[in-house]
């Protein structure tokens, strides 16, 4: 790790103005930047603190929810407005990682958390185009079980690794930056940009702004949501596929419906065809079966990785199976 | 500003890069913290800050300037064991003993947590605000420990039997 | 091992066939195996309060003045030679004391490789270490800083310029098989073993199973890094280390570094974890010479990625195992051959058919190893090496048998399980395989499994459950010593090198001891993990508590004679000898009449004695050559298998061992519960992943080489024959390794009875069960 200094922001205009330079860095938790720093994918030689910043969880005036960038994962999963409202959220947030981790990350920084690509973490021994472009992929053609079969290009199939983001990216989080020119809003599903040959730019975000807070608008889903994760070991591992869904009926159809991947693209996947394909539609197996084939006709399946597409398949027709059936 | 630990004030370290797992170990000499991977892989390392688990190595010293740090050593002696140290012992809860630290710290946390109402990934229902505290519960809120040795039996039986609840 | 050792070995295996039983050690069973109290008792940990309030102070926690930290650089090539070597930056980055590579480092020889020549031959290999520029593997160490703090070496580390020019290298097994070599022997086993002509019988066979089964790289993954400390002080060397081989490792320092033996100490009270995993490997070295370079003490610490790269695990194999049986199930033909990796320079030839000898008998036999030559970190020993991969092919084919014949699988194991050994017809110092299995299925309720595969089902799971048999090999360690001194106040010390990584070591020898000596445990004080100790060899083969046993044996005996020489005439006991006192309650006693006793505390203040010191050697193995000795295991398991995901959770686990006198339940229970959950891991999750392309390992990481959490372990069932071994010390056999052996395939097999999926390579991913 590279010598760095250390200050602590303590308000948004205060890290606006400390984080601006070359080198500097946002720093939440640190469960992520910390050891990329260690690892040598990140070289910062200024980090600012923001953990001082707002952390509050609260009812926003829509009815919704609004999270400060600095609250806590475990804060933002045991807060009962989430707990009842957003029971899917909830649900991601304790998919990911210990709770020790959940612990330390902020919001923030788990929107902004990179890739765990072997080869992304591997500056010794291995190309990658995110860490420094135009050197090549060596994870095209090497091991890729955790990598994308949706929206990766010839530059790069990384994933994006977080639940959370899956959740948010189904309900309709909205991420709200403040910059030098003040304060603009982007949804969430619209925040991390697919690679295509800049794989380097990852968010829409400038180096000059940060993530200020997250909204999310009130949720129809709360009674009829769920978030499965599936991975290689019981607990504390990345997911290969995990599926966010949330449901209304009306009678027996589908009234309103969202549906969210994670561990199959580099960004958190809203599945838009499959739901437009299945609003106002019964929950039979061939017409579920038929709304993902929309979506996932173009997947891009490797060796590694192609297993995903029929996991992805099975849970989630499990889950809309299980969730469209009679309420509980 | 100072870093609390165990109740006692130190001065952060001026390398800004000194984790808090190497403040304590190499420059406080209290080595009950390990070290297994210094990635927040493993969970050897967890401390309580503030009275919440983390992991010691991925935090920066001067992150837990002004905060309030307990290690294992500050949770018990050989001679006043904390009621789950004593347990550990009972139930065999460890082989080598190198995760354990990190294991006892966790359970602390996690007792306090579940006291708290905080859910888990298993909790059926995460509307109530009462938690069961099944085997698999614990095991779930564990799981960010790993051990090598395979003691993950003894370990939770001495959770469960500190937290009050016994095997079915 | 070479033909002319195998010729040895072989004559040695004669000569001790035609000795009477009685004459060899164990030819009378060991006393205390009938007459016992600290032994068997279900003692904690003596350890433990160090342990769970941190206050153990394992390698990396001693204090030391003026202390340096050093980084090390690994090669990210796999072959080739370093052409550009740039320290400029480095030299000049604050707090760097000295930079290290192949042009300062002072000239060293190589070590001996495991087994080749005497205890302290314990290269895991034989390459130069930093003597040149050649790189022979991915990961090898090409550089060293040593700075002020750990944070500047690290980042030195970073600033270190060096161009190679890669040369082509050997990556990929499947390509290095076709010009794989045939060992002359396994370890001290003759490689190709034939009988009879078993690809005959085979085609001859009425039913027939030949399948492949291929198993990965595994890393053994201790939460402790390796780390070492090393300094100079004058012209002796001390060494914290944490190591499985405490003495062997002064010993093969001071053979490198030209010191001689007594100049050498290397301290390792408690080791965290090792798994065999914590031998001599480069970082030592590295750290004892660097150490001497600078003039102070310098700690070594592996980062976890580093120990993936220059510390060896288990070695990937491709295992053919063909079975031929009769009509009425009885083996006619065992064939168990394959491929695993070995380079030239390394030491581990991963004995996998070892086990596939000593378990079933059949008609004919034929068992042969290849080592495939990689450009790889050398492979080394791993829990049960041979046997933890090699049961996963067998004790699966036994299951794919019996399927196809449509019987029971524990029928089919019963009606073929050996009285004697099956190869050498030796016979079995004890042995009660056939009761753990009866005994492991009434505790199991194995009555309750639906043969028909897929046939049990809860909602999107369906349930399967499995057995497998599992056999490890006895040893007892020749060149275990040990010290007892017995106190004025009637307590005893008891000292030797051994090593504490987990297993109970002290705890049971304690126990032991208090036994032997007639002592009460708390009267005991045992001291290890010194080199200045008396010697005891490597913890190893699952071999150390018999072997440290066979020396305080030995030593009791000893210190018998001692007191009952300074007890003279006045005492009770004056005129018995050695064969008729027995030591007991504080003294020593006639064994004809107890009254006589005379207390150890008399005796010593009698002679105005402050204490009585014996030190002895456990008498040579020769039990090992005369009878097959193997704890052996049943394996239960009951797990569930998604229909949506393919995911598996092991809902139960049982191990029923057959191992001899189990010497404190609540110590061994851990050891099979911890070597069942490795074994867990090797089922389901468990894989290093060499990048065939490069040659190096990309999942050097906790995060990304997954070990099973707390979630993944279910309550795990042990249970026991306690029936003791006649032959060996205490009544005892191994129990660190039997755990692992069998997990594998009673995983597997059960995987096919739920799913009717019947996976030959692990780890058992999810992918694996998806439906096509």
């Amino acid at each position: 790790m590279n010598p760095i200094s250390y200050s602590r922001a303590a308000s948004v205009a205060d890290a606006l103005h400390m984080a601006g330079g070359q080198g500097a860095r946002l720093l939440g938790g640190g469960t992520n930047l910390v050891d990329l720093m260690r690892k040598g994918v990140d070289t910062p030689s200024q980090l600012v603190d923001v953990t001082a910043l707002p952390d509050g969880i609260d009812r926003a005036e829509d009815g919704g929810l609004i999270i400060g960038a600095a609250a806590r994962n475990s804060a933002v999963a045991a807060h009962p407005l989430v707990r009842s409202g957003y029971p899917m959220l909830a649900r991601a947030i304790l998919a990911a990682a210990s709770a020790q981790v959940r612990n330390m990350a902020t919001v923030g920084g788990n929107v902004m958390q990179r890739t765990r690509c072997l080869y992304f973490n591997d500056v010794a021994g291995a190309r990658c185009n995110k860490r420094v472009p135009g050197s090549g992929c060596d994870a095209i053609g090497g091991f890729n079980r955790y990598h994308a079969i949706l929206g990766g290009s010839d530059a790069c199939i990384a994933t994006h690794p977080s639940d959370m983001c899956v959740a948010l990216a189904a309900l309709d989080g909205q991420v709200h930056i403040a910059g030098p020119a003040g304060e603009r809003t982007v949804p969430l599903v619209a925040f991390h940009r697919l690679p295509g040959e800049r794989p380097d730019i990852e968010t829409v975000l400038d180096p000059t702004e940060i993530v200020v807070a997250i909204t999310l608008p009130p949720s129809p889903f709360a009674a009829r949501s769920a978030y499965r994760k599936v991975r290689d070991r019981a607990s504390y591992a990345f997911a290969l596929v995990s599926v966010a869904v949330g449901l209304t009926m009306r009678e027996d159809r589908v009234d309103a419906i969202s549906v969210a991947f994670g561990g199959i693209a580099p960004k958190p996947w809203r599945a838009a065809r499959i739901e437009d394909a299945l609003r106002g539609a019964s929950l039979s197996p061939s017409a579920i079966e038929k709304a993902f084939e929309a979506e996932f006709a173009d997947a891009t399946l490797l060796p590694g990785n192609g297993f995903k597409r029929g996991l992805a398949k099975r849970t989630l027709s499990a889950m809309l199976t299980e969730l469209g059936g009679p309420a509980q | 500003m100072t870093i609390k630990v165990n109740g006692q004030d130190f001065p952060p370290p001026d390398d800004a890069r000194v984790s808090l797992l190497d403040l304590l170990r190499e420059q406080l000499h209290l080595t009950g913290t390990k070290v297994g991977c210094n990635q927040g892989a493993c969970g050897a390392c967890t401390v309580l800050l503030d009275s919440r688990r983390v992991l010691s190595c991925l935090t920066l010293a001067v992150q837990a300037d002004g905060r309030s740090v307990t290690t294992i050593e500050g949770l018990g002696t050989a001679e006043a064991l904390h009621p789950l140290q004593a347990a550990f012992i009972e139930h065999d809860g460890f082989q080598c003993g190198y995760c354990t630290p990190g294991q006892i710290c966790a359970a602390t946390a996690m007792l306090e947590e579940v006291a708290a109402g905080m859910p888990s990934y298993l909790t059926v229902d995460l509307a109530a605000d009462r938690i069961t505290l099944s085997r698999e519960e614990v095991q779930e809120r564990m799981s960010g420990n790993l051990c090598r040795c395979g003691a993950h039996n003894g370990i939770i039986d001495a959770i469960l039997d500190v937290a009050g609840e016994h095997r079915p | 091992m070479t033909k002319i050792q195998n010729a040895v070995i072989g004559s040695v295996r004669t000569v001790i066939g035609w000795v009477p039983a009685g004459w060899l050690p164990g030819g009378s069973p060991d006393p205390l195996i009938e007459r016992r109290a600290a032994i068997g008792r279900q003692a904690s940990r003596l350890d433990g309060p160090l342990k769970v309030t941190g206050e153990a102070r394992f390698a990396a926690e001693v204090a030391v003045d003026n202390l340096s930290y050093a980084a090390l650089v690994h090669s990210p090539i796999t072959r080739g030679r370093i052409m550009r070597l740039d320290t400029d930056a480095a030299d000049a980055a604050p707090g760097v004391i000295l930079v290290v590579t192949h042009r300062n480092m002072p000239r060293l020889g190589t070590l001996a490789l495991i087994g080749m020549s005497d205890m302290s031959a314990i290269g895991n290999s034989d390459l130069p270490i930093l003597q040149d520029a050649q790189v022979h593997y991915n990961g090898q160490v090409v550089a060293a800083v040593i700075a002020e703090t750990q944070e500047q070496a690290d980042h030195a580390v970073s600033l270190i310029m060096i161009d190679y020019t890669a040369e082509p290298a050997k990556t990929l097994f499947e390509e290095a098989k076709a010009t794989a070599r045939t060992p002359a022997s396994v370890l001290i086993e003759k490689n190709h073993v034939t009988v009879g002509n078993a690809e005959r019988e085979l085609s001859r066979s009425a039913h027939i199973v030949d399948n492949v089964y291929r198993t990965p790289p595994h890393n053994h993954n201790a939460i402790e890094l390796h780390t070492v400390t090393a300094m100079w002080e004058g012209d002796g060397l001390l060494v914290h280390d944490t190591t499985q081989m405490v003495a062997p490792s002064a010993t093969a320092l001071a053979k490198l570094f030209g010191l001689k033996r007594e100049q050498v100490r290397v301290l390792s009270p408690f080791v965290g974890g090792g798994f065999g995993g914590k031998g001599m490997w480069d970082h030592q070295i590295v750290a004892v010479a660097v150490a001497r370079m600078v003039g102070r003490p310098v700690r070594l610490t592996l980062s976890r990625e580093g120990v993936y790269r220059i510390i060896g695990g288990r070695t990937p194999s491709e295992q053919r195992v063909a079975i031929g049986a009769d009509a009425a199930g009885r083996f006619t033909a065992l064939i168990h051959s394959g491929y695993s990796v070995m380079p030239p320079y390394g030491a581990c030839p991963e004995q996998y058919t070892l086990g596939s000898r000593a378990i079933y008998d059949a008609k004919s036999f034929e068992f042969l190893q290849r080592h495939v030559d990689l450009d790889i970190v050398p492979n080394t020993f791993m829990r049960a090496p041979g046997e933890a991969i090699g049961t996963f092919a067998v004790e699966s084919a036994v299951d794919e048998m019996a399927h196809a014949m449509g019987v029971d699988p524990i029928d089919m194991r019963m009606a073929n399980i050996a009285e004697r050994h099956p190869v050498s017809g030796a016979p079995f110092s004890q042995h009660a395989l056939k009761q753990a299995f009866t005994d492991g299925a009434e505790r199991f309720g194995w009555n309750r499994r639906v043969a028909e595969p897929g046939s049990r089902r809860e909602g999107e799971w369906r349930i399967g459950i499995g057995c497998a048999a599992g056999s490890f090999p006895y040893a007892r360690m020749p060149g275990a010593n040990v010290r007892i001194t017995l106190h004025g106040d009637g307590s005893a010390t008891i000292a030797c090198s051994a090593q504490e990584m987990g297993m109970g070591t002290a705890t049971v020898q304690v126990q032991h001891a208090a036994d032997r000596l007639g002592l009460p445990l708390e009267a005991i004080r045992f001291e290890l993990g010194d080199s200045d100790l008396p010697a005891s060899p490597m913890a190893g083969g699952s071999s150390q508590t018999a072997s440290v046993a066979g020396a305080i044996i030995a030593a009791a005996e000893k210190l018998t004679g001692e007191m009952l020489r300074l007890a003279g005439n006045a005492s009770p006991v004056a005129g018995l000898r050695a064969g008729e006192v027995r030591l007991t309650d504080g003294g020593i006693a006639s064994i004809a009449d107890p009254s006589r006793h005379d207390s150890f505390e008399s005796i010593l203040a009698r002679a105005a004695r402050d204490d009585m010191t014996v030190t002895a050697a456990g008498s040579m193995p020769l039990e090992m050559f005369k009878f097959a000795m193997h704890s052996t295991s049943a394996v239960f398991c009951e797990l569930r298998v998604s229909d949506v995901t393919g995911e598996v959770r092991v809902d139960r686990l049982l191990g029923s061992f057959d191992c001899g006198t189990i010497l404190n339940p609540k110590t061994a229970a851990s050891q099979f519960r911890g070597g069942m959950i490795m074994g867990l891991g090797l089922a389901l999750t468990e894989e290093t992943l060499f990048d065939g392309r490069s040659g190096r390992i990309m999942n050097a990481s906790l995060a990304d080489y997954h070990i099973p959490t707390h979630l993944d372990v279910p309550q795990i069932d042990v249970m026991w024959t306690d029936i003791p071994d006649p032959r060996s010390p205490l009544g005892a056999r191994g129990i660190g390794e039997i755990g692992i052996t069998g997990v594998g395939a009673a995983v597997a097999n059960a995987v096919f009875n739920a799913t009717g999926k019947r996976v030959r390579d692990l780890p058992i991913t999810l992918d694996k069960l998806l439906p096509d």
